[in-house]
């Protein structure tokens, strides 16, 4: 279970203020986020979306402490990211971080419950304990029967639950996607948002999936809109401009 | 995390099987071929290799090498024994001679002849026949794979009889030698027999073997047996050294050997460096996601380097392991090849080869992982 945000943040459980980033240096110098100010929750399901290149991967990047931002803050559950720097950040990530990737990223010479386990084994617990929990986990996301599969040997959508498994094995705070349902057919990626809504939210965690599909809007609790490396709006899904939830 | 690097290599088993081939073959090529080379450059002072009571070598001070004799007068034995501190000198000789089957086939061969009395050098290996018929008359030994090659396919026999320098020898006893350089067939005779199995000469005496008395070591005893007779005068690795130095620089052996050692490593550290690196590559967004999921670059070098090792050692032992069962079936199947091993310098020297190899290549994937930002993941 995790850990309860700070009762002072109340239900915050990220926090960023004025966050900014550039790429490239001189001449070709751009900025891909102007001053993001954003507070996410805890407990709820946080969608941001937004146009192709508008600096959504940019900046879950930043807030799962993955990229640096070039000036700004980011709170992480009380924790100012600029107090976490090279193996504390790895740490970091390694203790309170799941990921999610639009391409699974499953390490094809494991079984599904090995990759499930690997997070416990960055946090150097036992292999034995950590494949149990696997398991439990694994049983969790409907996939019992494959725990023994190869990932060549499953569709898209059983990856991606193998994925979202390995994501929560860990009980992180902070669970990040990006665009997890890009790589889907609808009724897979439905079902994988879906899970994602039944299992990953918990009280005490901020989950954050990026996406354009406006297929599983309806399933966000919150969805924060970005353009142009700007938030644009932000609230319910019926607060939603109609064509996004068409 | 080890194992899961361990598991990542296993699972690509196409590229861990083939960095493990250039690994093996790399290692198989330059220990096969730098064994042929020690043992043929030690071959070069056989087979006189095989006097070993003797540890003293006296010859004409210009002697370069085993097989280049500048022959003594007769007498040089008496002055050598005259020597104070020389226990006991012999007369040895050596040389080339040409023995003619009945039929007119013939082969060139080495001639040794050992002093009549004594018997100084004898073969230790008999396999058929008995030393004391050497002393018999037109008595001589044959080595085995002399006997091989001047009677092809035929049983080894005693009895049979060869043409030397116009006089009749016969073959009453067949010995193991060591291998000599020439692969020629080795004749054994007594010095008396040897002499006349030859072209006769004013001098014919190709070296005086002895040993110093107790309490004297063998460089004590060549430096006073040079001094008093104006003889070189040397011990057996001083001898045997100087064989080898003389082929060493005056032929393309060590060249070629060379050569072929050279282009064993680069073409096995290539083939393994590149199919690891590529392995590397291949795994690149698996390291990002690791990187991304925590763990510290110390731990992705660990990772890496515990790769790169099992590579190293697997197609290390494989190297190895068939360069040795290379040479025991040729130990026993080719007799050019007998007695060639693999010597435990060149294992050890080929060890730290691989740990070369593997070094370039796990330098390569390390920087590739090193330098990898995690937020590739999310590309
Ligand atoms: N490492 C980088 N170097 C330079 N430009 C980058 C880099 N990463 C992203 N960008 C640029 O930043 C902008 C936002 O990218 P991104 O965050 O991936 O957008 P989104 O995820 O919303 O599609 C794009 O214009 C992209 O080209
Ligand atoms: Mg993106």
């Amino acid at each position: 279970m995790p850990a309860a945000c700070p009762p002072s943040a109340a239900t915050v459980g990220v926090s960023c203020r004025g966050v900014t980033k550039d790429f490239g240096a001189g001449d070709t110098r751009t900025r891909v986020l102007h001053g993001i100010d954003l507070d996410i929750g805890c407990g709820a399901l946080t969608l941001l979306v937004g146009p192709s290149g508008c600096g959504k991967t940019t900046l879950i990047s930043i807030i799962a402490g993955l990229l640096d931002p070039s000036a700004g803050e980011v709170t992480l559950f009380g924790t100012p990211r600029s107090a976490l720097a090279g193996d504390r950040l790895v740490d970091y990530r390694a203790r309170n971080v799941g990921f999610v990737f639009q391409q699974y990223n499953l390490l094809p010479a494991l079984t599904a419950a090995e990759n499930v386990a690997v997070p416990l084994l960055v946090n150097r617990v036992p292999r034995r304990e950590a494949l149990v929990r696997a398991r439990d986990v694994l049983a969790a996301v409907g996939l019992e029967a494959k725990c023994d599969a190869h990932p060549a040997q499953l569709s898209g959508g059983q990856q991606q639950r193998v994925a979202i498994a390995r994501a929560l094995v860990h009980e992180p705070r902070l669970l990040v996607c990006d665009e997890p349902t890009a790589a889907l057919d609808s009724r897979s990626g439905h079902t994988v948002m879906e899970l994602l809504k039944a299992v990953a939210v918990e009280p005490g965690r901020t989950v954050i999936v990026v996406t354009h599909d406006a297929r599983v809007l309806e399933l966000g609790d919150r969805i924060v809109e970005m353009a142009d490396g700007r938030i644009v709006g932000g609230g319910t899904v019926a607060m939603l401009p109609g064509e996004m939830r068409a | 995390m080890n194992w899961v690097a361990w598991r990542m290599l296993n699972g690509d088993l196409a590229k861990y099987l083939g960095a493990v081939f250039g690994v093996a073959f790399g290692v198989l090529l330059v220990t096969q071929q730098a064994s042929i080379f020690v043992g043929i450059m030690s071959r070069t002072a056989n087979p006189l290799r095989d006097v070993r009571e003797a540890s003293i070598w006296v010859a004409d001070p210009h002697l370069q090498n085993a097989d280049e004799i500048e022959p003594m007068a007769d007498n040089a034995v008496y002055r050598v024994r005259g020597v104070e501190g020389v226990d006991w000198a012999v007369r040895l000789y050596k040389g080339l001679a040409r023995a003619r089957r009945p039929d007119g086939m013939f082969r060139q061969v080495i001639l040794i002849g050992l002093d009549d009395q004594s018997l100084v050098g004898a073969p230790r290996t008999i396999l058929l026949g008995d030393l004391a018929d050497l002393r018999r008359p037109d008595a001589v030994f044959l080595d085995k794979a002399g006997h091989q090659s001047l009677w092809p396919g035929e049983p080894l026999a005693v009895g049979r009889e060869i043409e030397m320098n116009d006089r009749r020898a016969v073959v009453v006893g067949i010995c193991e030698t060591s291998a000599p350089f020439q692969s020629f067939p080795v004749v054994i005779a007594t010095y008396s027999q040897a002499t006349q199995l030859v072209a006769r000469e004013r001098k014919q005496l190709s070296f005086v073997v002895g040993a110093p008395v107790a309490g004297l070591t063998p460089p004590e005893a060549c430096a006073r047996i040079a001094a008093e007779t104006g003889l070189d005068a040397m011990t057996y690795d001083q001898f045997m050294w100087r064989t080898i130095d003389y082929y060493l620089v005056n032929t393309g052996i060590p060249v070629n050997f060379g050569i072929t050692i050279a282009l064993g490593f680069v073409v096995g550290a290539a083939i393994a460096g590149q199919t690891f690196y590529l392995f590397t590559l291949e795994n690149l967004r698996h390291f990002g996601a690791l990187k991304a999921m925590g763990v510290n670059n110390r731990r992705l070098v660990g990772m890496v380097l515990l790769q790169a090792a099992v590579i190293g050692a697997v197609g290390y032992s494989l190297g190895c392991g068939m360069s040795v069962a290379f040479f025991e079936v040729t130990d026993r199947l080719l007799p050019d090849l007998r007695g060639i091993h693999l010597p435990w310098e060149i294992a050890l020297a080929a060890a730290a080869l691989v740990v070369v190899i593997i070094g370039l290549a796990s330098a390569a994937s390390l920087r590739r992982v090193l330098v990898l930002e995690p937020a590739v993941v999310f590309r």
